[in-house]
């Protein structure tokens, strides 16, 4: 793929939504298209976190595997979303697997180099780290919803909660 | 109730005041009235002035009520009691309909609304307002309460300009008395004085122009107005409470989260007498009961009351938990979230929520305070400042 | 005479049908020659089970079709519970249709996103089927439904049919899947962000749990979609549907003749107040 190509489709995607130019051309440079078949891993539990991903189509589930139940999916992500964040924090290795839940492509941007590049541009880092944090709150909220389980809401004793 | 101002008031002399129940009974009407029972003065069934409270007067405060012996005849001469007109307009328990089984479904009859014509005698000024804030609820929007309306055509209403305030009156905050404006059929304004005791009486409606035509009235002289107006004017000056109105409904929306609400919660007892006494308050239950046989069903209005625990509940809960929530349900109904619902505050200044609390909570005193920690806090702010 | 708003008109039960584990849909058929109930989409009638009691219901069937009354509900107390065992031919009371609906007429022009959690879906149906009826008339129309578990979807075959539409983009989610379910997971919220429409344009008709309402709400604000174009069906106990018996006040408001569906903006100062 040519580079130019690989330009406008990371300038497309929500994630690189106002980003300076001179940004965007740095991210370029640490990008690469990647595409998954259905039911092929992004990434594995336990494995080196050096990259993450801007899904550009297709969707994919984060699953946990446990024994007995199989891979429990914990959320699904889809087109114009961002997957994997562990390649910001020590020791960089993923808590989760992601699969294609059908063919997926994405942009895969270079954990390792971004690092390197945030700590000697602050303000990379800073745009990058409100693009990330934001999506660390949607999933945030998004858990606490789950936890809350809200379509089954089991009553309290109305004594318990006066006051 | 068609306006038929008549601009001439008369005068029926006290001892002329049974020809009123005469020629009330004469049109077929019942007639209820205040009377004397267990020590309070309720409204029930009355044939003659005898049956009226004559010689009596209240003594009311927060959580507190007693009749006392008056030192003259008058027949009207004390404030409001337990009971408003609401139990005879909108009574405690009242039966929409029976169902009865039968094969592949069952028959609903709806009930057969009231016929009989009711005259009630001695309704206040603030009771007048509570009666035209409760046809607004049940009359006044897209559904109408058919067996309201049918009661409320046939109540021939004998208003009474008061004579006397109790402890816990306010209606001249609330804009609602002592004196009756519209709204009746006949209204009456008792005077004793200089040995004379007569009521001067105004007619309010055509029925009312007719059963004035029956009583041999006399035309009333600028001294007997006058008179009449001094005894408003004096109630007037009389009145045991007071509420600040000015913009309450914007103070209580502002006042949801006030640490008010926790102070009176802990003093409520979530009894709901207030709520019964009200004249306005018109919350019902549903009740659906089937008999033994099973072959039977009934569904019952009854009044319900917002400081009950079941009232708010749905599915998983009460919404209402708390008597903090339940209180600041009722007194911001009342005096602002009703001003959205019926374009008229709800609260008439009858003292009868004051009155009959065990625990002597006052509606007035609450809507004070509330008003009073907007104040507080920027008062204490600029002695800070004045201070450093 | 006028009749009272409390005396109900008896239905005959044509079928009950399980929706979920604890779901079901009712469809009934006048029994006294009243052959049809005219409604808006968003409105509930007032369903009577002789010596059992009585319970507000939203209506889900088609409002084109106004002679099958359809009812689908949750059992969750007796009276749903007696329903849930009524068979063809089996008689009931109805009483509506009572409320304010959702906005499909004043929608025109713009685009629809309907945001339905759990049981929520059975209101906003109706809305959907009015939607569809008049399609030319709306810009894109979106459905993000969220369920607990991937059983409590509700009407399964419908949402397949309408998932195959080139006019109607439909996005299913569930909070927890298990085994072989393929689809979304995730609260129905995190399909917000991305959903086809236009936010300059959009108006939103949202029925769920009220917590779902509330971050729906907020991740509709996000993508820039104007509060007074943001519509909610709230719930509160409802006795009389007419008004008269004060059950289910919210604030100013009264659920049963003001709503059950509202306009946002007319909600927002009442929905952070607790015990309202």
């Amino acid at each position: 793929m040519e580079i130019e190509t690989l330009r406008t489709l990371l300038a497309e995607h929500p994630f690189a939504q106002g980003l300076d130019n001179r940004y965007v051309d740095l991210l370029v440079g640490c990008a690469t298209n990647v595409r998954f078949q259905a039911g092929e891993y992004i990434f594995r539990e336990g494995g080196n976190a050096d990259q993450f991903y801007l899904l550009r189509h297709g969707r994919a589930a984060l699953e946990i595997y446990a024994a007995q139940h199989g891979s429990i999916t914990v959320m699904t992500v889809g087109q114009g979303e961002m997957v994997g964040w562990s390649w910001l924090f020590p020791p960089y290795r993923w808590v989760f697997d992601a699969r294609a839940l059908e063919l997926t492509r994405a942009i895969a941007l270079d954990g390792k180099c971004l690092r390197q590049k945030c700590e000697q541009d602050h303000e990379l880092g800073y745009e990058l780290m409100k693009r990330i944090v934001q999506v660390l709150e949607q999933r945030l909220q998004a858990t606490r919803l789950q936890l809350l389980n809200l379509y089954d809401l089991q009553p309290q004793p109305a004594e318990a909660r006066s006051r | 109730m068609e306006e038929a101002k008549n601009l001439n008031p008369s005068i029926l002399q006290r001892s002329q005041l049974d020809l009123l129940f005469g020629a009330l009974a004469e049109r077929g009407y019942r007639v209820v009235g205040p009377t004397v029972r267990d020590g309070a003065i309720v409204y029930d069934d009355v044939r003659s002035s005898a049956d009226l409270p004559v010689g009596w007067k209240d003594e009311q405060d927060g959580g507190k009520y007693r009749l006392v012996r008056r030192d003259d005849q008058a027949v009207f001469g004390y404030a409001v009691g337990p009971h408003s007109w609401k139990r005879f307009l909108h009574p405690p328990l009242v039966r929409l309909w029976q169902a009865t089984r039968k094969s592949g479904g069952f028959d609903v009859a709806a009930e057969q609304h009231e016929q009989r014509l009711t005259a009630f005698i001695g309704v206040r000024a603030c009771e007048l307002n509570a009666i035209q804030i409760q046809d607004k609820v049940f009359m006044g929007g897209p559904h109408v309460d058919s067996a309201y309306k049918a009661r409320r055509e046939r109540a021939f209403l004998v208003a009474l300009n008061c004579g006397q305030a109790s402890g816990t009156c306010f209606c001249v905050s609330m804009n609602t008395g002592p004196k009756a404006e519209r709204g009746f059929d006949l209204a009456l304004t008792e005077v004793l004085e200089d040995g004379r005791h007569y009521f001067v009486v105004e007619v309010g409606s055509e029925t009312g122009a007719e059963v004035a035509n029956a009583l041999p009235l006399s035309p009333a002289k600028p001294a007997d107005t006058a008179a009449a107006e001094r005894v408003v004017t004096q109630t007037a000056s009389q009145m045991g409470r007071s509420l600040d109105t000015t913009d309450i409904k914007e103070l209580l929306y502002r006042n949801y989260e006030n640490r008010r609400w926790d102070e009176v919660a802990n003093r409520c007892l979530t009894c709901a007498n207030c709520t019964m006494v009200c004249p306005t308050c018109f919350c019902t239950t549903i009740d659906d009961v089937t008999d033994l046989t099973g072959e039977h069903a009934e569904r019952q209005q009854k009044w319900d009351s917002c400081f009950t625990m079941d009232f708010s509940y749905i599915h998983g809960g009460s919404i209402r938990p708390s008597a903090r929530s339940r209180y600041r349900q009722w007194m911001t109904h009342k005096l602002a979230t009703w001003i959205d619902q019926f374009g008229s505050s709800g609260c008439v200044g009858c003292g009868r929520c004051i009155t009959w609390c065990p625990v002597g909570i006052d509606i007035t005193e609450e809507a004070r305070a509330i008003r009073q920690s907007e104040i507080a806090p920027q008062a204490a702010a600029k002695e800070d400042e004045n201070g450093d | 005479m006028m009749t009272h708003p409390m005396v109900p008109d008896p239905w005959r039960v044509q079928r009950v049908r399980r929706d979920t584990a604890d779901t079901f849909t009712m469809e009934l058929e006048s029994a006294n020659g009243k052959h049809s109930l005219a409604f808006a989409p968003g409105q509930f009638n007032m369903l009577y089970l002789f010596g059992v009691g009585e319970v507000p219901i939203s209506i889900s069937g088609d409002p084109a079709k106004p002679g099958t009354l359809v009812h689908t509900t949750r059992e969750v107390g007796t009276v749903t519970r007696a329903m849930r065992k009524l068979k063809p031919s089996d008689c009931m009371g109805v009483r509506g249709p009572f409320g304010v609906g959702w906005p499909v007429t004043e929608a025109r022009g713009a685009d629809v996103v309907i945001v339905a959690g759990g049981i929520g879906l059975a209101p906003l149906r109706p809305a959907l089927y009015q939607l569809l009826a008049a399609r030319n008339y709306y810009g894109k129309v979106v459905l993000l439904y969220g369920t607990r578990t991937p059983a409590d979807i509700l009407f399964r075959k419908e949402l397949q049919n309408w998932h195959s539409r080139f006019d109607l983009e439909v996005h299913v989610t569930v909070d927890r899947a298990m085994g072989n379910w393929r689809g979304n997971v995730g609260v129905v919220t995190t399909l917000i962000p991305r959903a086809p429409f236009d936010p300059h344009s959009t108006v939103a008709m949202v029925c769920g749990p009220e917590v779902m309402m509330r971050f729906t709400v907020q991740e509709l604000e996000k993508r820039g979609v104007a509060l007074e174009n943001i519509y909610l069906s709230m719930e509160r106990n409802m006795k009389c549907a007419a008004g008269f018996c004060g059950h289910c006040q919210y604030g100013p408001t009264f659920i049963c003749k003001d709503g059950p569906v509202f306009r946002y903006d007319r909600l927002q100062p009442l929905m952070t107040v607790r015990e309202m």
